[in-house]
């Protein structure tokens, strides 16, 4: 199995009012292909902030993330930019789908950051093929043309696990993805997470749970801004 | 594709929205009918006053006048870029009506009608003789006697509440005594003892709506020769106070000037040597623009005025936007940290903001544009049913020189009117979507939890 992805030295701080507090302190690690990885911690040891740093929606002040063998910390916006789009697929713990677009059209987001409105034209019926064939797969089939506000929180998770998978990311990066939903919905989340590990997708996943974190094949423990 | 597809639903579900496309409309709207009533109006005026004059005046302001006008005259109907020119005495005097005991200071305008109404358009603001204004100083009752036409607001009683004039079929034979203080050529009473003036009783004959308030409230038009008499203009070497020219169509104004200055130059210096060359120097050649520079600026003034209050009101609609985007921005945050976790970058995120406000600058200028030309459309009838009803006016018809309310839209400032409005829209959306535009994701996505 190769290395996907690799965090080497990482610190991050943050100023609270008079106070900085170190979130992360010399933080190493290094995830697999094709592996599903659970981090662990109490709330506040910086498992949020290292997942953003490892999908660059947030920089370390030292130390790097290099993504198959390509440190983030060189790459441009516009590349950066393409890294989100492509590379890696994000799942918030509150869905953060858009309220004006059905769900259809918050799973084709993705497919529409990355082209223009010509590419977009050419390309449209291709990318509602696939995005009509992620929700089939996810049980959404028949909530296509709901606005987020009219599922459940599942469905909602689920929407966002389509939209993530929207453009065949080689990283899923899912922060706390039951943590909004009760015990049920959850165990359907991480089920349908443990499907798309199978299938060969690479997953991190952030959880404050012992027991879902123990659905993952390996389990890194976060305390002190470091793994313990 | 979001970037259409997000503003335009922006657009529709939040009401807030629609204030801001409100407030646009509402600005456009008024500067819209604003503008083109006062546009029109201005526009109006300056017609009208181009109308009085003719195109170009050679004349002095001198109660004397000059002399050889005649031989100036020949010289320009050489040029076939004058179309028409005609000598015209000024002066004033005392008009009264006998039995009345009451006499009014006139201005007197001496004309020869047929020459001055192709020079200008004085035919066009007669009542009975439009047709023939060769005949407008022979009464119709009687044309033995000596007629003269005065303006029209001289008369007494002839116009209603709603600025309308009314006429008789024929024009009433009304007496009235001209007193004149005649002048010499350098400047002095003309006339000697107890007998310094001179009087003559003429006739109404008819008169004339220029539309210009002092105009038609203070003239008195006479036939040439008779009002040369009157002031003392007449004589072995007769004077006028000015000769008013059309120029041939497709001469332009300033060009059509600058040749008759060239030549009233030349004529100047070839009658230097004789005995009232004097009086020459007096002589300026003017466009009409500014021979009746007084009477116009302060109304263009007025327009420089409004069309900087207006600018006043677009800055408030920019800030109006500002606000309306600021807060709409700052909701929607979240949203931008969505757009970027999935790749889309900080321009594209200010471009659907750009879209943004350029749907709501857009549907707002043309919902304004439209509101503006409907009630232009029907300002006058709707003035004209206020009257009916209510005796409301927006401009008092017995005190103003206005009739309809100039309503016609320039399509040219429409179009920059709407552009305008988008831009303050955009202006005003630009900033806070900038702002919105440099957010990290991290910032909004966070959920207080590190």
């Amino acid at each position: 199995m190769s290395e996907i992805l690799r965090a080497s030295g990482l610190y991050k701080s943050y100023k609270m009012g008079q106070s900085k507090i170190e979130v992360l302190r010399g933080l190493n690690l290094s995830v697999q292909s094709g592996r599903f990885i659970a981090i662990v911690g109490a709330s506040g040891s910086g498992k949020s902030t290292l997942l953003h740093i490892l999908g660059a929606l947030d920089e370390p002040d030292a130390g790097s993330v290099e993504f198959e063998g390509k440190r983030l910390d060189k790459l441009g916006a516009g590349r950066l930019n393409q890294f989100r789009n492509k590379m890696v697929g994000f799942v918030f713990q509150f869905y953060h789908l858009l309220d004006e677009l059905n769900v259809l059209e918050n799973v084709m987001l993705p497919a529409m950051a990355q082209s223009g409105i010509v590419g977009w034209l050419k390309r449209r019926a291709g990318a509602r093929k696939h995005a009509k064939s992620l929700l089939e797969q996810l049980g959404l089939s028949d909530r296509i043309t709901h606005k987020p506000y009219q599922l459940s929180g599942g469905e909602r998770q689920r929407v966002a696990i389509a939209r993530a998978l929207m453009n065949k990311p080689r990283l899923l990066l899912a922060d706390e993805p039951t943590g909004n939903l009760d015990s049920e919905t959850g165990n359907g989340i991480l089920k349908i997470l443990e499907e798309l590990n199978g299938n060969g997708q690479t997953i991190v996943m952030v959880t404050h749970d012992e027991k879902n974190a123990h659905r993952a094949q390996r389990v890194i423990r976060l305390a002190d801004g470091k793994i313990v | 594709m979001y970037k259409f597809i997000l503003p335009l639903r922006y657009f529709l579900k939040r009401r807030i929205t629609h204030l801001a496309a409100a407030a646009v409309a509402l600005c456009v709207f008024i500067v819209v009918v604003v503008m083109t009533v006062m546009n029109g109006l201005v526009s109006e005026f300056k017609d009208k006053n181009h109308d009085f004059v003719g195109d170009c005046i050679v004349g002095t302001d001198s109660l004397v006048g000059f002399c050889y006008y005649e031989d100036f005259l020949s010289e320009l109907q050489k040029h076939k870029f004058v179309q028409a020119a005609s000598p015209v005495v000024k002066g004033f005097g005392l008009l009264t009506q006998p039995g009345t005991g009451q006499n009014i200071g006139v201005e007197i305008i001496g004309i020869e009608p047929v020459g001055f109404c192709e020079a200008t358009k004085f035919a066009q603001t007669l009542y009975y003789h439009k047709d023939k204004p060769s005949d407008v100083f022979s009464p119709t009752y009687n044309p033995a006697l000596a007629g003269c036409v005065v303006g029209i607001d001289m008369i007494s009683g002839s116009r209603d509440g709603a600025g309308k004039y009314h006429h008789g079929p024929e024009p009433l034979q009304i007496e009235l005594m001209i007193i004149c203080f005649p002048l010499t050529a350098r400047g002095a009473l003309a006339k000697a003892g107890t007998d310094l003036v001179n009087s003559k009783t003429v006739y109404y004959s008819d008169d004339s709506h220029t539309g210009l308030v002092k105009v038609d409230a203070r003239t008195i038009y006479l036939e040439f020769k008779l009002a040369r008499e009157l002031l003392g203009m007449a004589g072995a070497t007769p004077r006028a106070s000015a000769i008013h020219i059309k120029f041939a169509e497709g001469t332009r104004l300033k060009a059509g000037v600058g040749k008759i200055k060239k030549m009233w130059n030349d004529f100047a210096e070839t009658y230097a040597d004789r005995q009232y060359a004097n009086l020459l120097k007096n002589v300026t050649v003017q466009s009409w623009l500014d021979y009746r520079r007084g009477s116009i600026a302060p109304m263009e003034k007025e327009q420089t005025m409004l069309i900087l209050l207006f600018a006043m009101l677009g800055i408030i609609t920019v800030f109006i936007i500002f606000v309306v985007f600021y807060m709409i921005i700052s909701h929607k945050s979240k949203d931008i940290g969505i757009l970027k976790s999935v790749g889309v970058s900080r321009i594209a995120v200010l471009q659907l903001f750009v879209v943004f406000a350029a749907l709501v600058g857009t549907v707002g200028a043309l919902t304004g544009a439209g509101a503006g030309c409907v009630f232009l459309a029907k300002i006058n009838d709707m003035e004209d049913w206020l009257f009916e009803r209510f005796g409301w006016q927006l401009w008092d018809r017995t005190v103003y020189a206005i009739g309809d309310i100039p309503n016609d839209i320039e399509w040219q400032v429409l179009a920059v009117i709407i552009g305008a409005a988008v831009l303050a829209a955009l202006a005003g959306a630009f900033f806070p979507g900038l702002r919105g535009s440099s957010k990290q994701p991290v910032e909004v996505l966070q959920v207080s939890q590190l």
